[in-house]
């Protein structure tokens, strides 16, 4: 059911043609960060306003709504976004990443691979990879202009001096097709590889720094490393205990109070739909 | 001022949800360059296709400067802009969207192609074809996953603009309710 | 046996219940009225106007209503609903100069055209707790004024102070300008931005944050030698040009606290000795935001004036206009409350492995 009280998908028709617009620029030059005019949303900044209003300048009444945070369709912010737009826009949700046209996600790129015709739409919280290099917008903005990314090579040289190796564990910082360096959110870095040659079109939103940036599909993103020091994906090494997953992305769970713990697949859906087709972890029950 | 009657119809009738549609099209073509989709929901005046006449609607308003090149700048077109989107209209070396065929759009480096810290500000042409077919000069680049073909009107432009990136144009081809894509990212190759 | 957590939307619609009732208080108390809000906690309704840019003072008290009193929240509540308003027009410049002036005072002056009028203030009221206002019930009728009512009554101009100053050429010129000033709620931030763009955002930012920035250029970060040239708080009508009648209509009035600092100023590379101004205007009887605004924006004006950039976070701009916005500050520092156990997890990985590899070059060593 739409609540009528409000326009279809919330915003007001002029603040989607300017989002629609934005969007079309990021596309066109993948990986610059779109100045936009985000609006204030009924939910706080830092919460996902960004996402929430790039969603709702995409979405059609015919689309199929998933919204996840850290990966799992429940945790509290992801069922109030899902709400936000069963309500306004009167989509349908899943929470099957197969089964949805649009994805709006926190932290997390689903474990089960996109495909052609799917949105995915990430929540921003600073949109800038140079921010913590470089405070100022003024500075980063001339360094975007002029390719000059001599200071993030830098810091990354200086990790792997200090730790032997790059000490950026997300929000790992890519290079969209040889020209922008970007800031892919805080997903892991475990997921990385996924933003390259994606075949579903990636958005991504920063509300309260108004800034849109996107991935058409099929771009590369590399993520940036040194020859002798190449990028390299990490997890917790061991499987899934509820479904036996040995290369999907897990969340530590503390069990007791004596040390003991387990670890299950960060993404719901996909550990759900292991354990339907009957894959069984250690600690684990046979469905 | 009197408009004439025309101008007042062949707007959108549910506004919201059919530029959500159209709009989710224009997206797909301007991710996907090469790929032809259709879009509805426009009946403008001749010249204007229903694509282009769709696409107009979808993204500009008051706040966006709007050239008419040559044949669709019309007392039926201007009246229609007047009426649905508002826009004002202007030159093509100030406008943030140009609407024409690919011959009055010419000289097409007149257009603005951002600045190097800005390069979103840049026009959005949108080129009426009398078709669109996947046949014709080759396109690589993001969006695309080997290569495409798209029957643009000529080359010679498209890879000046590829090589100004990331400045440069984008490009929204249309032909009746037909409508394709080409930013500027997109690497173009006569064959 | 580990249950994967479910129940989000359970939690979600239990914690709104019990909010409603933590709001609601203990019934037998008599609830609060939006008039009770909007009349005796008027200052509260005054900031929450401000800083949510949206002047309805009914409105604004509803928020603090729902809010429970904490005004960022309704702040929030304001602002939220303020970006669904359609724009119906823009208004003329307010003529402040036609205030009808409740307050009115000159720290610079003794005596002036239009007088001092001290009015409603605090301040000179002894901080005592005023324990006859606990008494139940018992109706507080404010006692009635001694001697000569409001002198500015009846008055239709009340000239500013910078004016006479500027009669002898001693205080910069501002020149008036009908370029329409940037909408910072319609269009994203860009920097540098001028002076307008910045009053815009100092308006609405955070009084606490204004505040403390204007203090600070007090205690010598970014010193800008103030005074207060004039604090005036009244109503002014709000005009609005209706293009089919030809001429412009009052819409309506609103109260506004304008402040204007005279600043020493010796002289710079480029611009003569003279007195410089700094600016506040402010919805609704907020006095110390407006005092507070003005000092900033004679602080951040530094470069037009050909000053020096002390490295004073209230002469930097970036750092002022980034952060003074109490909405988008909340919103983020809140937001580290979200479950972040992804990240977590992988710097969970990243110092297990940092420290294991630590370890075995240390036994290698040994």
């Amino acid at each position: 059911m739409t609540d009528q009280a409000y326009n279809f998908a919330y915003l007001d028709e002029q603040t989607k043609r300017m989002i629609r617009r934005a969007i079309l620029k990021a596309i066109a030059v993948p990986g610059y960060q779109v100045p936009f005019a985000s609006r204030e949303m009924p939910m706080p900044y830092g919460w996902g306003t960004g996402g929430v209003q790039v969603t709702a300048a995409c979405l059609v009444p015919e689309d199929r709504l998933k919204v996840i945070d850290q990966g799992a369709d429940d945790t509290t912010n992801a069922v109030s976004i899902r709400r936000f737009f069963q309500r306004t826009a009167g989509v349908a949700v899943t929470e099957v990443t197969a089964e949805a046209t649009v994805i709006q996600t926190r932290h997390r790129i689903p474990e089960t691979p996109l495909t052609e015709g799917q949105i995915l739409v990430y929540q921003v919280p600073i949109p800038e990879p140079l921010r913590f290099l470089e405070p100022r917008e003024t500075e980063t903005r001339k360094m975007h202009a002029l390719e000059e990314y001599g200071l993030m090579h830098v810091k990354l040289y200086e990790d792997i001096a200090r730790h032997g190796q790059i000490a950026t564990s997300y929000a790992y910082p890519v290079k969209v097709e040889g020209r922008y360096v970007m800031d892919p959110s805080p997903i892991p870095k475990f997921d990385n590889p996924k933003l390259s040659g994606n075949p579903a079109i990636q958005l991504f939103g920063a509300g309260r720094e108004q800034r849109i940036h996107a991935l058409p599909p099929w771009t590369k993103a590399v993520s940036l490393d040194f020859d002798d020091h190449p990028f390299q994906t990490s997890k917790a090494p061991h499987d899934c205990d509820l479904c036996g997953a040995r290369d999907s992305y897990l969340d530590e769970v503390i069990t007791d109070d004596a040390g003991g713990r387990m670890f299950v697949c960060s993404d719901t859906d996909f550990c759900a739909g292991r354990r339907a087709k009957g894959h069984v972890g250690r600690l684990g029950e046979a469905t | 001022m009197t408009l004439a009657t025309d101008a007042l119809a062949g707007g959108f009738v549910e506004a919201p949800v059919q530029s959500a549609q159209a709009f989710r099209e224009i997206l797909e073509v301007m991710a996907r360059p090469g790929m032809i989709r259709r879009v509805s929901g426009a009946t403008p005046p001749a010249p204007l296709s229903v694509a282009a006449g769709t696409a107009l609607l979808v993204l500009t308003d008051p706040t966006m400067r709007l050239h008419l090149a040559g044949a669709a700048n019309c007392p039926a077109v201007r009246d229609w802009v007047a009426f649905h989107i508002g826009a004002p209209l202007s030159s093509a070396e100030e406008a943030d969207f140009a609407v024409g065929t690919w011959d009055a759009l010419q000289p097409v480096s007149r257009f603005r192609i951002g600045q190097p810290d800005y390069p979103d500000r840049s026009a959005t042409l949108i080129v009426e074809c009398d078709q669109l077919v996947n046949h014709g000069p080759a396109l690589t680049g993001p969006g695309i996953q080997t290569a495409t073909w798209l029957n643009l009107p000529e080359t010679a432009a498209f890879r000046v603009n590829r090589g100004l990136f990331p400045l440069g144009f984008d490009t929204l081809f249309t032909a009746g309710d037909q409508i394709a894509g080409l930013p500027r990212s997109t690497r173009v190759e006569a064959i | 046996m580990y249950v994967a957590v479910k129940g989000g939307e359970r939690a979600i619609d239990n914690a709104h219940q019990w909010l409603a009732e933590e709001r609601r208080g203990d019934p037998a108390v008599p609830e609060l009225t939006i008039p009770q809000i909007r009349e005796q906690m008027r200052l509260a309704v005054n900031r929450v106007m401000a800083e949510g840019s949206l002047y309805d003072p009914d409105l604004a008290a509803l928020a603090i209503k729902q809010a429970r009193g904490d005004l960022i929240e309704a702040v929030f509540l304001i602002r939220a609903y303020r970006t669904t308003l359609p724009r119906l027009a823009g208004s003329l410049p307010v003529d402040t100069g036609a205030m009808a002036v409740d307050r009115r005072i000159s720290a610079t002056f003794k005596d002036l055209p239009g007088g001092q009028v001290l009015g409603p203030t605090f301040d000179y009221t002894h901080r005592l707790l005023d324990f006859a206002l606990m008494a139940e019930g018992a109706t507080q009728d404010a006692p009635p004024r001694v001697g000569e009512a409001n002198p500015m009554e009846g008055e239709t101009r009340v000239p500013h102070v910078a004016s006479f100053l500027n009669r002898d050429g001693l205080i910069e010129t501002a020149d008036a300008s009908d370029t329409p000033p940037p909408d910072l709620t319609r269009e994203p931030m860009e920097l540098p931005a001028d002076r307008a763009l910045r009053l815009q955002a100092l308006t609405r930012g955070d009084e606490g944050f204004v505040l403390s920035m204007a203090y600070s250029t007090q205690r010598g970060y970014g010193r800008t030698h103030a005074f207060v040239g004039e604090l005036r708080i009244g109503t002014v009508a709000v005009e609005v040009d209706i293009p089919e009648l030809g001429f412009a209509v009052e819409i309506g009035e609103i109260e506004l606290t304008e402040c204007e600092t005279v600043n020493q100023f010796k002289g710079s590379k480029t611009e003569p000795p003279q007195f410089t101004r700094g600016y506040g205007l402010v919805m609704g009887q907020s006095e110390r935001k407006a005092i507070a605004m003005s000092l900033v924006d004679r602080a951040l004006r530094w470069q037009e004036l050909g000053e020096d950039f002390t490295g004073a976070p209230a002469q930097d701009e970036e750092f002022v206009l980034m952060h003074c916005d109490n909405i988008q500050a909340t919103g983020f520092l809140e937001h580290i409350k979200l479950p972040h156990y992804v990240d977590f997890q992988a710097e969970l990985e990243l110092v297990r492995k940092l420290r294991s590899e630590a370890q075995a070059m240390q036994e290698a060593a040994e």
